[in-house]
């Protein structure tokens, strides 16, 4: 495949999460218009934080009077699963020129880690693909932001629709690809029970790292010398 | 915190760099390293665990739609319908079962 129709293809592996994501954009646009944000204010923090959860929390915590560096790290800890995310990418990235690499790394979001991983189950990643499945989301994010905060009245409730549990259907469809028998099923059966009970007794994002590194230890502790599946 | 349009700009700018960090340390963090044995077996299974424990708590603590549609998904992708489809099925499905239940 040569680049464009390696950017063409990851283009159309995220475009069904760039309709779910209008919604969620427009409607942060929107609180951060009810705190004062211009349509361009939100637009540069959409196109710089690029973080949704975070994006959510630090409009909630910068009305309370929390300091900078508080917000910073409430905005950093939050963010900590992409450094797994990066960790398991950079094994299909080692080809990518250490620069390129940094750059596309800015926008890595769950969704677009998602979506590589399961591109290099097939065939490597390469730039231009990285670049089509990442970058899209990206400026819809952003501009729906500023269409937001422009508007400044929500869409309403949208739930009905369902287009918040497009994420977790791409996900378990990516999860799919991951299965290898019994060991994958201790993995994530770990992975899932420590993630639901983190999530039930400890506020925020840790469910995800507490998950994550359950599932890995679980598999570490499986592990029986090499050639094993 | 935002009060200021300096205050914000500057807000965002040290909120940008911090979730940017964590974008780039895991590669940073990995490159050139030759990983063997039980630290492999712990990276293979990275994608796996980590896409599982990102939707435990939508699919398994939100309700009994998003439970089934979480199995309904789960079916379609073992069918091997294509991803879009596949993400079709599952908004609809919770969608409908949204509506009824």
């Amino acid at each position: 495949m040569n680049s464009r129709a390696e950017f063409k293809q990851g283009l159309m592996d995220i475009a069904p999460m760039l309709l779910a994501y209008l919604p969620i954009a427009a409607l942060w646009g929107t609180i951060a218009a009810a705190h004062g944000f211009s349509p361009m204010q939100a637009l540069l923090m959409s196109a710089f934080v690029y973080s949704g959860a975070a994006q959510f929390v630090a409009l909630d915590l910068g009305t309370t009077g929390i300091t900078l560096d508080m917000l910073v790290l409430a905005v950093f800890t939050m963010s900590l699963r992409h450094v797994l995310m990066s960790a398991s990418v950079s094994r299909h990235m080692q080809a990518f020129h250490k620069g390129k690499a940094s750059i596309l790394l800015f926008w890595l979001t769950d969704e677009a880690w998602a979506l590589l991983e399961r591109r290099a189950l097939q065939r490597p990643i390469t730039p231009a693909y990285f670049l089509g499945a990442a970058a899209p989301l990206w400026m819809c994010w952003s501009l729906f932001s500023a269409v937001g905060a422009w508007l400044g009245k929500t869409m309403g409730d949208t739930s009905a629709l369902g287009l918040d549990f497009a994420f977790a259907a791409m996900f378990i469809a990516v999860l799919a690809g991951f299965w290898k028998g019994a060991k994958t099923a201790a993995v994530l059966i770990v992975s899932a029970l420590v993630a639901v009970l983190v999530k039930i007794y400890v506020p925020g994002a840790w469910y995800i790292l507490s998950g994550g590194v359950g599932g890995m230890l679980v598999a570490a502790a499986l592990y029986r010398g090499d050639g094993d599946v | 915190m935002f009060e200021s349009q300096s205050q914000l700009l500057l807000a965002i700018f040290c909120m940008g760099l911090a979730t940017y960090s964590t974008r780039l340390a895991g590669y940073w963090l990995m490159r050139g390293r030759s990983i063997k044995g039980h630290s492999k077996a712990a990276l293979d299974a990275m994608p796996p665990a980590i896409l599982m424990a990102v939707i435990a708590p939508t699919v398994f603590l939100q309700g009994p739609a998003e439970m089934i549609a979480g199995g309904v998904t789960l079916a379609s992708a073992l069918l091997r319908l294509p991803l879009l489809v596949t993400i079709v099925v599952g908004v609809t499905t919770v969608a409908v079962l949204r509506t009824f239940m």
